[in-house]
């Protein structure tokens, strides 16, 4: 049963990383990503302070607007004080992140956090850390529930602002021109982020996150020309990762995130090299354009 | 030589564009007809394609203000189309000739909404006009720079708009996509609609617009085209770099002056 | 305050060590980093630091001994790994540089995660301490340690003096050095193994996590405060050295707190100083010189007001009221009233008790600004063929920024002209 709750939490994340991701690594923001999961840290240790919680609604809340600060922030730098666009990225989410280990290391004794879990989750604790109603029926881990609440926002959010999401990230000129608001979208998508990297902190920390906002959105690009395609085989191959990674974990008796970010490489690199249409290896004869 | 029209579909008063405070565009004053072909000539550097994202009020404005239509460019959205140019997106973007053309339809459709039948119909109409129907499903990233450009332009036509801002639609395309394109502007302009176009080539000018505004960080001159494309004229927005309104402008970015006191 | 003595007297060797080893650590990744900040490629060392770590726990698996020098070969080359890995995928498939950073940086760190906890399982009591690199450990730097680190440190920056032409013109202009017949090839080369070496002794600080910060932070720190190529590597070394000494000093104060984000805090703090109130660069102090510009441009509206009352009847010794003033020109009377004592000062204004009077310098100046403003127009109607109802607004501008350089240029190109275009005299 354990496995079962550890792989359906590795699932659940990877949906919405790798949904997201698509649109991130499709605007050249994937950097943006890794920042925003860096900087998430000092608000996650901020609202648990406050409420005593990791499974919470004003966590969520509270840490997600600090993600999207982030985002405010290295804008801030690079267009106020004119700080070179990827200094920004990485003055930024360092200094937060910095500032989130102190907390930890401050309010040691009141935080149930410490830096490894920062580092690389404890997604093989999810299972006992059971939501049991007042009736004492067990609704299995709240974590499962919190991810599950937010990947059903996610699914809705690029559900329902699919053509938006879709022009924005492809021609933020036209999109302006037509009366779309880059700027509106822009900062949706932020959010979206932010909140996925919370929710998905505690199961595999910072740094995973990024393996799976980065690694399967890159694999589909390179299988598929198709964006919706792309989008399905994103999640597919996040799915796949955390099934296998589970496995290979259990295997050589590691940390299971760390393996579900080492098997969405191997995926990646089997996608780079043996891509029917774009692998180095196996290239078909390159479709030449169509001189008209 | 600056003609102004009665009526005009765009108007552009005393406009100035900065970047970084640098002003690129000097109080324009440009009034457009209606039904026109126009085509915006200049030098490298003159601020063609800042003209036209001002006039779209796609970037911020130093001064002065752009009236579509008599009315403020918000509120008229839906009856304006922009082709840009074409390097300014990413064509390796999992996307088929289709999805781009399709995307002409957005702007009306307004938020959540998903494109009808009556809109794919559209679409795939304005496919046919630019001669690329048989590409539909085709991925952008296997097109050449002549099929991107009529991509680009069935997209504009998919929307139905009343002015089309275009910028540099005959970069870089092939001799038949060019013919084809200017074959279309013509159709357009006989249905009334306005196009303004960001061109570069003299030569062809005379031959495809009947409204030239030529630029040079300054309006120098805007009328029917056999009044403007004279060698004087031309010299002026050629010849000659402007010294010292380059040097003030300079000066303006160096030392954080606002381009009005306020 | 105690501390702070015992500290600095650096009496306790142990101390001597932690600090010469975190200033020396600092500095020369501080420096390296100037130089992938200036190529752009600033986040290209973040990958790095986060690809070291497998190589680290590899070189442990197969030595199973800590020895810093394996583990240092092992950090060197899965960290130089990363990097040509980026390069082969931006340059041989359509995936883009950001991406390319992202995915090896977090899947090359999840190889290392996996590794680190298979070998903290394993029950090998040699592990620990190995999982010191994901944070550092400036404090607990000791002797072999010390010694290896510092010697690469220190050839670390020998190399780049050395190179120091080279690398200037790699960063500075890459086609040109080639077409000049410089290595390229060799000398990114060059630029890749130092950015490895960097990061490979800076970890020892700072930590795999926090490494971007000590080549990213600095540098972007040093480039506010000067244009110069040479001074921005001292000063990037310096603000590194400094942080590293105060996280050292906050460490031995409080041994609880990790050393490495507190380096990465005082590092950042000094950044987000610098780029608020660096002179000229700094976001405050261009906020300040745009309102420096503001009270200029209101004396030089006062001095013009006063001025074009005097060139009516009864001319210039005619003293003025304000509402005189004001009526010409819509100005809050509280800022008219700043402005006209502070001109007062400088010498401009006289005040009589039947009101204010240009001095013969006020006159002067007030004559140079309605000069100016009248050039203009006349320039702007005669060059930008602007309609002279037009012309006035940018005038009102361009007349206080003018130079005399550009103003003798204007007179020329005009050819001195008397009239502007409302035809009125331009004195």
């Amino acid at each position: 049963m354990n496995a079962f709750w550890i792989i359906l939490t590795g699932s659940l994340v990877a949906t919405c990383c790798s949904l997201l991701g698509c649109y991130l690594i499709l605007r050249r923001m994937a950097m943006v990503g890794d920042a925003i999961s860096h900087a998430v840290l000092p608000g996650i240790v901020i609202a648990f302070l406050f409420t005593g919680s990791r499974d919470s609604v004003p966590m969520l809340i509270g840490a997600g607007l600090l993600g999207v600060l982030t985002t405010f922030l290295i804008e801030f730098f690079h267009r106020y004080a004119r700080v070179q666009a990827d200094a920004s990225i990485g003055v930024t989410f360092t200094w937060l992140f910095a500032i989130g280990i102190i907390l930890i290391s401050v309010f040691a004794g009141q935080v149930d956090l410490d830096q490894d879990c920062v580092l690389y989750g404890e997604i093989a604790y999810v299972p006992l850390d059971l939501w049991i109603t007042e009736g004492g029926l067990s609704l299995g881990p709240g974590t499962v529930w919190t991810l599950g609440f937010v990947t059903i926002l996610i699914i809705l959010f690029i559900t329902f602002g699919y053509k938006e999401l879709f022009l924005t990230a492809f021609d933020p000129a036209f999109a302006a021109a037509i009366g779309i608001s880059t700027t509106a979208w822009y900062y949706s998508l932020m959010t979206a982020v932010s909140l996925t990297t919370v929710a998905s902190f505690e199961s595999v920390g910072a740094i995973l996150v990024v393996a799976l906002l980065v690694a399967p959105p890159a694999t589909a690009y390179l299988l598929t020309d198709k964006f919706k395609s792309m989008l399905l085989i994103s999640v597919l191959a996040g799915i796949i990762a955390s099934v296998a990674g589970y496995y290979l974990a259990v295997w050589i008796d590691g940390s299971i995130a760390g393996a579900i970010a080492t098997v969405t490489g191997i995926e990646f690199t089997l996608a780079f090299l043996f891509s029917p249409t774009r692998g180095i290896l196996l290239k078909r004869k390159q479709l030449q354009p169509v001189q008209h | 030589m600056i003609l102004q029209v009665e009526n005009p579909v765009v108007e552009v008063h005393d406009l100035t564009v900065s970047y970084d405070r640098k002003p690129v565009l000097w109080g324009i004053d440009l009034t457009l007809p209606a039904g026109a072909l126009v085509g915006v000539i200049g030098p490298n550097g003159a601020g063609k394609s800042t003209l036209i994202k001002a006039m779209m009020d796609l970037l911020p404005v130093g001064s002065g203000y752009v009236r579509i239509f008599d009315k403020p460019i918000d509120e008229v959205r839906n009856r304006i189309s922009y082709v840009p140019q074409r390097e300014s997106v990413d064509w390796d973007f999992p996307a088929s000739v289709f999805d781009v053309v399709l995307m002409g339809s957005y702007g009306k459709l307004g938020l959540f909404k998903r494109p009808r039948k009556a809109d794919k119909d559209a679409a795939m109409e304005a496919l046919q006009k630019v001669g690329m129907q048989a590409y539909a499903d085709r991925q952008i990233s296997q097109l050449s720079g002549g099929q991107q450009q009529r991509v680009f332009l069935a997209r504009a036509l998919a929307q139905n708009a009343d002015i089309y801002f275009m910028d540099e639609p005959f970069a870089g395309v092939d001799i038949a996509t060019e013919t084809a394109i200017i074959e279309l502007l013509r159709t357009m302009r006989e249905q009334g609609k306005t196009v303004i176009v960001v061109h570069h080539d003299l030569q062809s000018a005379t031959e495809y617009f009947d409204w030239v505004v030529l630029l040079n960080m300054r309006l120098v001159a805007s009328g029917p085209t056999e009044q403007i494309l004279t060698q004087e004229l031309l010299e002026q927005t050629y010849g000659g770099k402007l010294t010292v309104l380059t040097k003030v402008g300079e000066l303006l970015r160096k030392q954080e002056f606002p381009s009005r006191e306020a | 305050m105690n501390d702070f003595l015992e500290f600095f007297s650096f009496a306790d060797a142990n101390i001597r060590y932690v600090t010469l080893g975190s200033v020396l650590l600092a500095s020369s990744s501080a420096v390296v980093g100037c130089f992938t900040l200036l190529r752009k490629r600033a986040l290209v060392g973040d990958a790095v630091a986060h690809a070291v770590l497998p190589g680290v726990c590899l070189a442990f698996i197969l030595s199973g001994t800590k020895n810093p020098f394996i583990l240092l070969l092992g950090a060197f080359i899965t960290g130089w790994i990363s990097l040509v890995t980026i390069d082969f995928i931006t340059s041989r498939s359509r995936i883009k540089e950001d991406t390319a950073i992202g995915l090896v940086l977090s899947v090359f760190f999840g190889i290392g995660i996996l590794l680190l906890t298979a070998i903290q399982h394993s029950g090998n009591a040699a592990q620990s301490g190995l999982d010191k690199f994901l944070f550092g450990k400036a404090a607990s730097l000791v002797g072999e340690d010390l010694i290896a680190f510092a010697i690469v440190a220190v050839l670390l920056l020998v190399t780049t003096i050395i190179f120091y032409k080279e690398l200037t013109l790699l960063c500075f202009d890459q086609a040109y050095a080639k077409t000049i017949g410089f290595p390229v090839r060799l000398l990114e080369l060059l630029l890749t193994t130092l950015t490895v070496f960097a990061v490979v002794v800076g970890i020892q600080a700072v930590g795999v996590v926090l490494m971007a910060a000590m080549l990213i932070t600095p540098a972007a720190a040093a480039r506010f405060w000067t244009d110069k190529l040479h001074l921005m590597l001292v000063l990037a070394a310096l603000i590194g050295a400094f942080s590293g000494v105060a996280g050292a000093f906050v460490s031995y104060t409080a041994p609880a707190m990790p050393t490495g984000p507190w380096i990465v805090l005082i590092v950042s703090m000094i950044a987000i100083f610098s780029f608020a109130f660096a002179p000229k660069k700094g976001w405050v102090s261009r906020l300040f010189r745009q309102r420096r510009n503001k009270t200029h441009i209101l004396e030089e509206n006062l001095l013009k007001l006063m001025y074009q009352l005097g060139e009516k009847k009864p001319g210039f010794d005619a003293p003025r009221q304000l509402h005189e003033l004001l009526e010409r020109r819509a100005i809050p009377q509280k800022e008219a009233k700043a402005g006209l004592k502070r001109l007062i000062k400088q010498g401009y204004v006289e005040r009589t008790p039947e009101g204010w009077k240009l001095s013969s310098q006020g006159q002067r100046r007030g004559e140079r600004v309605v000069r100016l403003h009248r050039l203009w127009e006349l320039y702007l109607t005669q060059y930008l063929h602007l309609a002279s109802d037009h012309v006035h607004e940018d005038a009102e501008t361009i007349e206080h920024i003018i130079t005399p350089e550009l103003e003798q240029k204007l007179m020329e190109e005009l050819g001195f002209p008397v009239m502007d275009p409302h035809s009125a005299r331009i004195p």
